[in-house]
C-alpha cells in the first residue's frame, strides 16, 4: 500500500461505507468504490470489510478474486485496458499487446517498474466501432497504432 | 426548465406539449453525436468549440449532446438543425470545422464539406407522426444533400428501439417527454389491467433480445403468476458479448426508454422493486442512467402512486464487476445479492424464484426499450414487422471487416447478404468476404453460401449459430477461422466461473488443442477430439455458457475444416495469421530505410543502414505484425512457413 493510502485507508473506508447498507449486499458494490479510491483492494480493508459488513472474510477473498474487476496487487496511477473484443481481435488487438510492451516494458497484468501504469485485458469495451481500442482510466482511445500510442502515452507521462 | 411532478396522465399530455413546442421551436439546434464512441473520435473537443464560439452569436441557438445515432463511421457527427429548412448531418468533424459550421448556419447555408445526409422530418414513433422542418421551398444547397432515405448506411434501417437516439438529448427528460415518453406509462398505469398488458406483450411476439430468445410475455405471465407478494424486476445491461454494444447506445442515448419499459413491466407483474445490473466498463452509461432515474423520481414517475395509480416501483443500480458469466441469470441474481456470479441449476425458473428468492423477472435492454413502442402503438402494428417466428427490429453491431461499422436496427428477417452488403457497403480493404460470426461467444462463423438467409432467432439456430444480443462481426480473407474458434475458446475459459467440471476443464483442454493446431503442433486426431470434448462440454454443463461454447469451433469445424486441415496436414495457416506459421519479410526493392518500423518494432529485430533496405533478425522477430502497420512503402510481406528458405 502506498504511504498516502495507508494514511487515509479508514478515512476512505468510512467513507465508502457510509454509501451503502452495511449488509452482505452490499459487498461487491463496497469493494468496488474502494478500488476507485485505492486503486486496489489491501488486505488490511478487506478484513474491516468483512466484519463491517458481516460477510466471513472467505468470502469477501472469494469475491475479490471472482470478479476481473479487482486486484489484490497495488496498480499504477493509470490503467490501461486492452480491449479483447472479437472486432479488437480480428482487427490486432495482441498487436496492441506487444506494442504496450514495447513501450512500457510491461506485459498483460503487470505494472510498470514506476507504477505510472498497469496494463489489463478486458472483455469487449463496446466500442467495436472504433477497433482495435484500449481504454485508459475512462478515457477510450479507438484506431489504435503505434504512432497514436506513443502519443497518448506521452500525454499521461506530462500530465503527471 | 424545472417541472413540478407529475400525478395524472393528463399533467403528462400537458407537459408533453410545451415540452415539444419547445423541442421544434424553429429556431437553430445542433447535436452532438456524444456516446462513447463519439467522444472517443474527438466529439468532446467540438463540443467544446461550439459552446466557446457559439457565445451568444446566433439568437436561440442551442449546442446540445445526443446519443449515438448508429453511424459510427463517420464519427464524430455533429447535426444541425436550420429552422424551417432541415437537419443535415456532418460526419468527421473536427474543431477546425466549427467556425464553418457557425458561420454557414448564420447565413443559413449548409456547410458543405462535411455534410454527408439531410433528415427532412422529425420522427414521432409513438405517436405514429413526423414533423417536417421545412416551411416552404428547399434552399438549393439543402436539397443537393441527399436526404437519409438515399444514404446506403440508413436506408433500410428502421429505428424503433434506436427511435430517440441521436435525436435527443439524453440528459434532459424533457426532451423525451417532447418525443412522447412515458405516455406510455401513463397508459399502462391508469387504462390498462396487468393481464391486458401481459396480453399485448403476448401478441407483439417480442421476444427476448439478449440472447435467448424467450418470448417475453409469457415471462411476464409466469412471474405474475407465481406465489409470494414480492416480485423483482430486473434489466440485464451487462452487455458481456464481444463485439455487440446496442445495449450501451440505448443507455447512453435513451436512459429514460428502459425506465418506462420497467415501469409498465412492474405493474405488468406486479412488483415494487426493480434493479438494473450494469457493466462497470460502461462508465458513461451508468452517469447517464444515474441521471436519468433521478429525474424520474423528481417527476413521479418512480416512487408511490405513480400517475395516481396507486402503483410503486423503485429501481436501484447495480455495477457488474467485470465477469462474462453476470450475463446469465440466476449468476446475475447471485451478483446482485453480493455473491460470485456462478450460475445454479434451474429446475426451477427464477421467475418463480430469483433474486433472493423470490420471483424474478429479467429481460435485456434492448426488451424493456422496445415494451412502451408496444404499448403505445399496439401489439399489432408491432406483429406486423419481422418474420413469422420473430417479431419486430433488432439492432445489431456491424463491426470487423466491414466498411461501415455501426448500430444498424433492421426489420426481423432482413438477409444477411443486405446487412453487410447493402447497409455495410461489403469488406473493407477490397478484400473477400470470408464469414459473419453472430451471437457472441456461444454463436458461431456463418460463411458466405448462407448470406442469403434471413436473420431471426429460428434461422440463425438452423445454421448453428444463434441471434445472441446481436453482435455481427464480419470476417475478411485474412482472417484466420482456426484463430477466431481459439479466440473464443480462450475467452470461456478464462470467464468459465469453475462451478462445472466439463465447462472449466474441456474448455481449457479444447483451447490446448486449439492452441496446437495454430503452432504448427496439429495432430490428426484433433478434430475428433474437439467433437467429442465438445458433446462432453454441452452435456455436463449447467449454464449457456457452457453449455454452448463449443459453438465457435464446431460451426469453424463445419464450414471451414478446409482450413484446419491446412493448419494439421501442411502447417500452413492460410489466412498468414498464425504466428508460428508464417514469416514476415521486407522486399529490398521497396524498402527506403526509413527506418520507420526500427523504431516501431517492439523486439528491436529490425536493423540496417539508414537509406539503405533493412532486414528482419527472424531470430528476435515474434510476428506482432506492428512493422507492417509502421511501413509507408508497403515493403513488409507476410509469407507462409515458419522458416526462411
Amino acid at each position: 500500500m502506498s504511504p498516502v493510502a495507508e494514511a487515509r485507508m479508514d478515512e476512505v473506508l468510512e467513507n465508502v461505507l457510509a454509501r451503502c447498507a452495511p449488509e452482505p449486499s452490499s459487498l461487491i458494490s463496497v469493494l468496488q468504490d474502494l478500488q476507485e479510491e485505492v486503486y486496489y483492494l489491501p488486505r488490511e480493508a478487506l478484513d474491516q470489510v468483512a466484519r463491517r459488513l458481516g460477510v466471513p472474510r472467505a468470502q469477501v477473498y472469494h469475491v475479490a478474486t471472482f470478479y476481473r474487476a479487482f486486484s489484490l496487487e497495488p496498480r499504477g496511477l493509470h490503467t490501461i485496458s486492452i480491449c479483447r473484443g472479437t472486432a479488437c481481435h480480428v482487427k490486432g488487438a495482441e498487436k496492441i499487446a506487444d506494442m504496450l510492451r514495447a513501450e512500457l516494458d510491461a506485459s498483460d497484468g503487470e505494472t510498470t517498474a514506476d507504477r505510472m501504469f498497469t496494463v489489463q485485458s478486458v472483455r469487449c469495451l463496446g466500442c467495436c466501432s472504433l477497433a482495435p481500442a484500449i481504454m485508459i482510466d475512462r478515457e477510450v482511445y479507438g484506431g489504435v497504432n503505434p504512432q497514436k500510442l506513443r502519443r497518448i502515452l506521452k500525454r499521461y507521462r506530462d500530465e503527471d | 426548465m424545472k417541472t413540478s411532478p407529475i400525478s395524472t396522465p393528463a399533467q403528462l399530455a400537458k407537459l408533453a406539449a410545451s415540452a415539444r413546442k419547445a423541442f421544434l421551436a424553429p429556431k437553430p439546434k445542433i447535436l452532438v453525436g456524444a456516446a462513447t464512441c463519439g467522444l472517443a473520435t474527438g466529439a468532446g473537443r467540438v463540443l467544446d468549440a461550439l459552446r466557446e464560439q457559439t457565445n451568444g452569436k446566433l439568437d436561440g441557438l442551442r449546442v446540445l449532446e445526443t446519443g449515438c445515432i448508429g453511424a459510427c463511421f463517420l464519427e464524430p457527427l455533429v447535426d444541425v438543425v436550420m429552422p424551417g429548412q432541415a437537419r443535415i448531418t456532418y460526419a468527421h468533424v473536427t474543431s477546425e470545422d466549427v467556425p464553418g459550421i457557425l458561420d454557414a448556419l448564420a447565413e443559413g447555408k449548409v456547410y458543405e464539406k462535411r455534410a454527408v445526409g439531410r433528415i427532412d422530418a422529425e420522427p414521432f414513433l409513438l405517436d405514429d407522426v413526423k414533423k417536417n422542418y421545412r416551411r416552404g421551398k428547399f434552399a438549393e444547397d439543402v436539397r443537393k444533400v441527399p436526404s437519409y432515405e438515399k444514404v446506403p448506411f440508413f436506408a433500410g434501417q428502421l429505428h424503433v428501439a434506436m427511435r430517440n437516439c441521436g435525436y435527443i438529448d439524453p440528459s434532459s427528460i424533457e426532451d423525451y417527454i417532447a418525443k412522447g415518453g412515458y405516455s406510455a406509462a401513463a397508459k399502462a398505469l391508469t387504462e390498462m389491467e396487468p393481464e391486458q398488458i401481459i396480453e399485448e406483450i403476448k401478441t407483439s411476439g417480442l421476444r427476448g433480445r439478449g440472447g435467448g430468445g424467450f418470448p417475453t410475455g409469457r415471462k411476464w405471465e409466469t412471474a405474475r403468476k407465481a406465489p409470494g407478494d414480492v416480485r423483482y424486476v430486473i434489466c440485464n445491461a451487462d452487455e458481456g458479448d464481444p463485439g455487440a454494444y446496442m445495449d450501451r447506445a440505448i443507455i447512453e442515448g435513451d436512459p429514460h426508454s428502459v425506465i418506462e419499459g420497467m415501469i409498465i413491466g412492474s405493474y405488468a407483474i406486479g412488483s415494487h422493486e426493480g434493479y438494473v445490473y450494469v457493466r462497470e466498463e460502461y462508465p458513461l452509461a451508468v452517469k447517464r442512467l444515474r441521471l436519468a432515474l433521478r429525474q424520474a423520481e423528481e417527476m413521479g414517475f418512480l416512487g408511490d402512486n405513480i400517475f395516481g395509480s396507486g402503483h410503486r416501483f423503485r429501481i436501484r443500480i447495480n455495477r457488474g464487476a467485470g465477469a462474462f458469466v453476470c450475463g446469465e441469470s440466476t449468476a446475475l441474481m447471485a451478483s446482485l445479492e453480493g455473491r460470485v456470479g456462478e450460475p445454479r441449476a434451474k429446475y426451477i425458473h427464477t421467475v418463480e424464484s430469483g433474486l433472493w428468492a423470490k420471483p424474478s423477472c429479467l429481460n435485456n435492454v434492448e426488451t424493456w426499450n422496445n415494451v412502451p413502442v408496444i404499448i403505445a402503438r399496439g401489439a399489432e402494428w408491432y406483429a406486423s414487422i419481422g418474420t413469422e417466428g420473430s417479431k419486430g427490429t433488432k439492432v445489431f453491431s456491424l463491426v470487423g471487416k466491414v466498411n461501415r461499422v455501426g448500430l444498424v436496427e433492421v426489420p426481423m428477417g432482413m438477409t444477411l447478404r443486405q446487412v453487410i452488403e447493402d447497409i455495410g457497403g461489403g469488406i473493407e480493404n477490397g478484400g473477400q468476404f470470408k464469414a459473419v460470426q453472430t451471437g457472441g461467444p456461444s454463436g458461431g462463423c456463418i460463411p458466405s453460401e448462407y448470406l442469403d438467409s434471413p436473420v431471426d432467432f429460428d434461422e440463425l439456430t438452423k445454421l448453428g449459430s444463434m441471434m445472441g444480443s446481436g453482435g455481427m462481426i464480419v470476417m475478411d480473407d485474412r482472417t484466420c477461422m482456426v484463430d477466431v474458434a481459439r479466440y473464443f475458446l480462450a475467452f470461456l475459459k478464462d470467464e468459465s466461473c469453475g462451478k462445472c467440471v466439463p465447462c472449466r476443464e474441456g474448455t481449457a483442454r479444447m483451447l490446448e488443442i486449439l492452441d496446437g493446431i495454430c503452432e504448427g503442433r496439429g495432430r490428426p486426431g484433433d478434430i475428433d477430439l474437439l467433437h467429442e470434448l465438445s458433446e462432453a462440454i454441452v452435456d455436463g454443463s449447467l449454464c449457456a455458457l457452457g453449455g454452448s461454447a463449443p459453438n465457435p469451433v464446431l460451426t469453424t469445424l463445419k464450414y471451414f475444416s478446409e482450413e484446419y486441415r491446412a493448419h494439421i496436414e501442411d502447417r500452413r495457416c492460410p489466412a498468414k495469421v498464425c504466428r508460428a506459421l508464417i514469416r514476415f519479410a521486407i522486399d529490398p526493392d521497396k524498402c527506403t530505410g526509413c527506418a520507420a518500423c526500427v523504431s516501431a518494432c517492439p523486439e528491436k529485430a529490425i536493423s540496417g543502414e539508414k537509406k539503405e533496405p533493412h532486414a528482419i533478425d527472424q531470430t528476435k522477430c515474434v510476428k506482432c505484425g506492428v512493422c507492417v502497420d509502421a511501413c509507408r512503402f508497403d515493403a513488409i510481406e507476410v509469407k507462409q512457413g515458419s522458416e526462411t528458405e
